[in-house]
């Protein structure tokens, strides 16, 4: 694995008035890694997530993404990366060649550039027949898979992922993991916020947030032994215990 | 500029592809055109008049004859006391009532004149106010022809001198209420589409969370606004055209002045209310909220536009507030170009006022849209 | 019983937690009526106009001094020419034109009479004819005066009496349509969503799965937004009485009650328009785009219905705003009582039925 970090956070906080949301938390993602970002509903994750795609700004602290300031460079690092949210964000009411046109579009790709992606899309996920119907119309399961599709279409060096299997059945997740993994491989830096504890099994590393804070940063591997748990979620009962 | 493109592109694929708004945006403003503008008239006519009798001459049946050929006046009932008459106000029955007192006729040979008690229904104060003038004119008239027949049987007398008054109504002989209106009407109903759709525009990418997936790439918020205000802008322009025909060809509506004028001027005038509506919707969190406040001001500004009532009579701190009233100025601008043939010099204010209205508006919105928090 | 009741329990809860479209809900009729109540008015007055003197004798002098003097006009500018006139119309800075032949006073004393002639910018109709009224009255009123020396022969003199509104004030014209406007808009745009945006959250399915009756599921979302809008009519009608000074000069519980009828209609009809439309942007484009013109227009609150063509009378009947305004002005300005107004509220009553019947009606449908 390349030592280049990717994403450089310092002492990063958010405050909502008096409630803070996100703690004062640093940490460190390199290149090629899938790096899983963990914590109970509410813990913060898509807080800091928020942050780090340049969509929210900080109280304090700082961030590195792609090499850019997310506060005073914010448009550079969004030309870098590639987002998927928790909650669904393709229209419903275009078809899936129409949402690939025009976030490509959006993202600045050629026509010819965009055609071609959009082919090997479709191709990839096997949705033929479902090109030109409207996305709304798909199950959640392709959904997900479809706008994970699109997030990667101007080739973004870092993927951000919000809960991206909320609501999907296991064989779904599966087959999005594997869609991640093949990423991952490409040498792209995955970023996955997710409080399905078994996924974490499946990242490099993992950090896990508990009301605002890391209270954990380390690979699965290493967190079961010092955790002396045989699973993430046993880990992170663990964990939540200790802090109560 | 491509990526403009894109962001119009997407705008019309969904609106049209909404079935379920298209009648709303297109058919159901031209219905309205149709038939509303045939409601709008201030002219008074039918009123329903009533009279209580008690010379029973062939005098006081004249004058009422009089009446009843007025095209002003519907003859409906005659009561035996004015009692009666009263209750039949009191219930909507009636809305004139003309008492001859007994004697009428003998009172006028003997005394040289006689009194008439004549009762309006006034809530509607201008209606009265205009009943009122006509009801004279109508006694006026009796009592002239009445005096020379009289006062050739009394062997005639000093002539009075008498100073006739020419009415002439210019841009509308026939006082066709229908050629103020249409243009007015049209201009509510491309308002309210386009202030009503830019509002919740926005707005309703936040409920459904597709505006967070665009801040998130790296669209300029110039590209973006502009690619929001296009469509809508169009779909303005349409409507317009549609109603401007349907106003010739059904209304005989006049189209006196310059048809590029005219457009020139709607094209700034819609982005007025385009900025409006994009900046309500920065501003709101939910779609309910947005339209709620749009239509605030569209009553606001469609009541005191001068459309149904004169700015010029409203007292001096309204006629301030309509300063910023968008829909006034277009008011104006229809009315000077379309009716009287005015050219740009003379629109100049108007013009000049909507333009730095549209920079504010926009500039507003533009500001006011924030892809980060 | 007691689920009905926890349901409008949660719209209650819906309601007062949603501070923002709260204050628009009553602030926004508030600052309505008053600004209404002030701007909206026919009268004219300091209309401007312009003089085309041919005479410059004293009579014309004497006649342009009454014009000018009377609080309806401003005599703004003296033009010398006809062609002058047609560029004074289209800048919009005159509204009439009064145009005094040449030898005017030797005319009337001649030939016993003279001719003036009222040029108007019709374009407004309204304004132009009721110019024309005017000045004719003032122009009659000089005449009058001018012919007091000859014996007054054969006079008849009508004494006319304005009832309900002796003062002719607008106000008692368009206070009770405003107040229409208000509350039937404000009402039917309210509940219009309601049924909407839980279709659209999500939420309507367990409505439709629990055991709440359709009617029930009606009626409780007809019943918050009651107590709101009698409160907003409250203050509407005190804004009415104390500060517009309208009358009340029949019974004010035979107001309240016909303003909570009229407020179930407004509601209902926006109930009835949650359940055909699909989405919340859908029933806000009806309940908006469709409902304000049509009432605004035929609803007798500025034009006069009796003046409209037949088609459009016919279809003013099932507009309830007008029978609403009706009752309204009856109540207030002629201070009659239930027995002049029992079609008017029958009228409504069956409105009101016939919304939330058919309300039921479709909410079943969706249930299939």
């Amino acid at each position: 694995m390349n030592n280049e970090n990717v994403i450089t956070v310092k002492n990063l906080t958010k405050m909502f008035g008096d409630f803070t949301a996100v703690n004062d938390i640093s940490f460190e993602v390199n290149k090629g890694e899938v790096f899983g970002f963990l914590g109970a509903n509410g813990a913060g994750k898509t807080t800091a997530m928020k942050m780090l795609i340049g969509i929210l700004k900080p109280t304090e602290g700082e961030a590195w993404v792609a090499g850019f300031d997310v506060q005073t460079q914010a448009e550079d690092v969004k030309k870098s990366i590639g987002y998927m949210s928790q909650h669904f964000s393709l229209y419903n009411d275009l078809t899936i060649k129409e949402n690939i046109v025009f976030f490509g579009g959006i993202y600045g790709l050629r026509k010819s550039v965009i055609k071609e992606k959009s082919q090997k899309l479709i191709d990839e996920l096997g949705l033929h027949d479902e090109a030109d119907k409207l996305v709304g119309s798909l199950p959640l399961g392709w959904k997900q898979k479809v706008a994970f599709s699109v997030a990667l279409l101007h080739d973004p060096k870092i993927i951000f992922l919000d809960e991206p299997t909320g609501g999907v059945d296991p064989i779904t997740r599966r087959q999005f993991w594997e869609m991640i993994y093949r990423e991952a491989n490409n040498g792209k830096t995955i970023f996955v916020t997710t409080h399905y504890m078994d996924e974490a099994e499946y990242c490099d590393r993992v950090s896990i947030m508990v009301a605002g804070k890391i209270e954990a940063l380390d690979s699965p591997k290493n967190l079961k032994k010092m955790y002396k748990a045989n699973s993430m979620n046993m880990v992170f009962l663990k964990l939540a215990r200790n802090i109560e | 500029m491509n990526t403009i493109r894109y962001i119009i592109q997407k705008e019309f694929k969904q609106i049209f592809r909404n079935k379920a708004m298209l009648p709303i945006i297109f058919a159901m403003p031209m219905i309205q055109l149709i038939i509303l503008a045939n409601a709008a008239t201030f002219e008074v006519k039918n009123i329903k008049f009533s009279y209580v009798d008690h010379d029973k001459t062939s005098f006081a049946r004249e004058l009422v004859d009089k009446f009843n050929a007025s095209t002003y006046f519907d003859v409906v009932s005659n009561f035996s006391s004015a009692k009666a008459a009263k209750l039949a106000m009191q219930a909507g029955k009636v809305d004139v009532i003309l008492e001859i007192p007994p004697y009428f006729e003998r009172n006028l040979l003997k005394d040289k004149k006689a009194n008439l008690s004549v009762t309006i229904n006034a809530i509607d104060g201008a209606a009265a106010g205009v009943e009122n003038v006509y009801i004279n004119q109508i006694v006026q008239q009796f009592n002239q022809n009445a005096k020379i027949k009289l006062m050739l049987a009394d062997g005639g007398v000093a002539k009075a001198q008498k100073i006739t008054t020419i009415p002439s109504f210019w841009y509308n002989e026939t006082l066709n209420y229908k050629t103020f209106m249409v243009p007015g009407i049209l201009v509510l109903l491309v308002t309210m589409i386009t202030l009503f759709l830019s509002g919740m525009n926005i707005v309703r990418e936040k409920e459904i969370g597709t505006l967070e997936q665009i801040n998130v790439t790296p669209i300029k918020k110039y590209q973006f606004i502009i690619g929001k205000l296009f469509p809508f802008l169009i779909l303005g322009l349409v409507l317009l055209t549609v109603g401007l025909v349907i106003a010739k060809l059904l209304f005989q509506i006049p189209i006196v002045g310059s048809i590029t004028l005219m457009y020139g001027y709607t094209i700034v005038y819609i982005l007025v209310i385009l900025g409006i509506g994009l900046f309500i919707s920065n501003f709101t969190d939910t779609q309910q909220q947005a339209m709620f406040i749009a239509w605030f001001f569209m009553v606001i500004f469609i009541l005191m536009s001068g459309l149904f009532t004169p700015v010029e009579s409203m007292p001096k701190w309204a006629q301030i507030l309509t300063e910023f009233n968008p829909i006034k100025y277009f008011v104006q601008v229809m009315r000077m170009v379309m009716l009287k043939g005015a050219g740009l010099q003379d629109i100049y204010p108007q013009i000049f006022k909507t333009l730095v209205y549209a920079l504010v508006m926009n500039g507003l919105a533009a500001w006011s849209y924030k892809k980060v928090t | 019983m007691k689920r009905f009741i926890g349901f409008i329990r949660k719209e209650f809860y819906h309601i007062l937690r949603d501070r923002r479209s709260l204050f628009i809900l009553f602030g926004m009729p508030i600052v309505q009526v008053m600004l209404f109540g002030f701007a909206i008015t026919n009268e004219i007055n300091n209309v401007d106009i312009a003089v085309l003197d041919h005479s410059k004798d004293a009579t014309t002098k004497e006649i342009i001094n009454k014009i000018s003097s009377s609080k309806y006009f401003s005599v703004k500018q003296f033009i010398n020419n006809e062609a002058t006139i047609e560029k004074a119309f289209e800048k919009g800075e005159i509204k009439a034109v009064l145009n005094f032949e040449p030898d005017f006073s030797k005319k009337l004393v001649a030939e016993k009479q003279a001719t003036v002639q009222i040029l108007t910018d019709a374009t407004d109709p309204n304004t132009a004819n009721t110019i024309s009224n005017y000045t004719s009255a003032i122009l009659q009123k000089y005449q009058q005066d001018l012919n007091t020396d000859v014996r007054i022969q054969y006079q008849i003199a009508p004494q006319t009496r304005m009832a309900y509104n002796p003062e002719l004030k607008s106000v008692f014209m368009f206070v009770p349509g405003v107040m229409t406007i208000i509350l039937m808009l404000v009402s039917a745009m309210m509940t219009s969503i309601s049924i909407t945006r839980e279709k659209e959250m999500g939420t309507m399915e367990i409505l439709l799965v629990s055991p709440l009756k359709p009617f029930q599921v009606i009626i409780g979302k007809v019943v918050p937004y009651v107590f709101l809008s009698v409160i907003n009519a409250i203050i509407i009608i005190l804004l009415s009485i104390f500060v517009f000074k309208m009358p009340v000069q029949g019974s004010l519980f035979l107001l309240g009650v016909e303003s909570i009828l009229f407020i179930i209609n407004a509601l209902s009809l926006g109930i009835l328009i949650s359940t055909v439309s699909a989405t919340q942007q859908t029933a806000m484009m009806v309940s908006l785009m469709g409902l304000m013109l049509p009432v605004i227009l035929l609803s007798g609150f500025i034009f006069p219905i009796s003046s409209m063509p037949l088609p459009l009378q016919a279809i003013s009947n099932i507009i309830p705003a007008k029978w609403f305004i009706i009752v309204l002005k009856g109540i207030m300005l002629k201070g009659v009582g239930l027995a002049y107004l029992w079609k008017e509220s029958l009228i409504l009553v069956g409105m009101t039925l016939f919304f939330i019947a058919v309300s039921v009606k479709k909410y079943k449908i969706r249930l299939e």
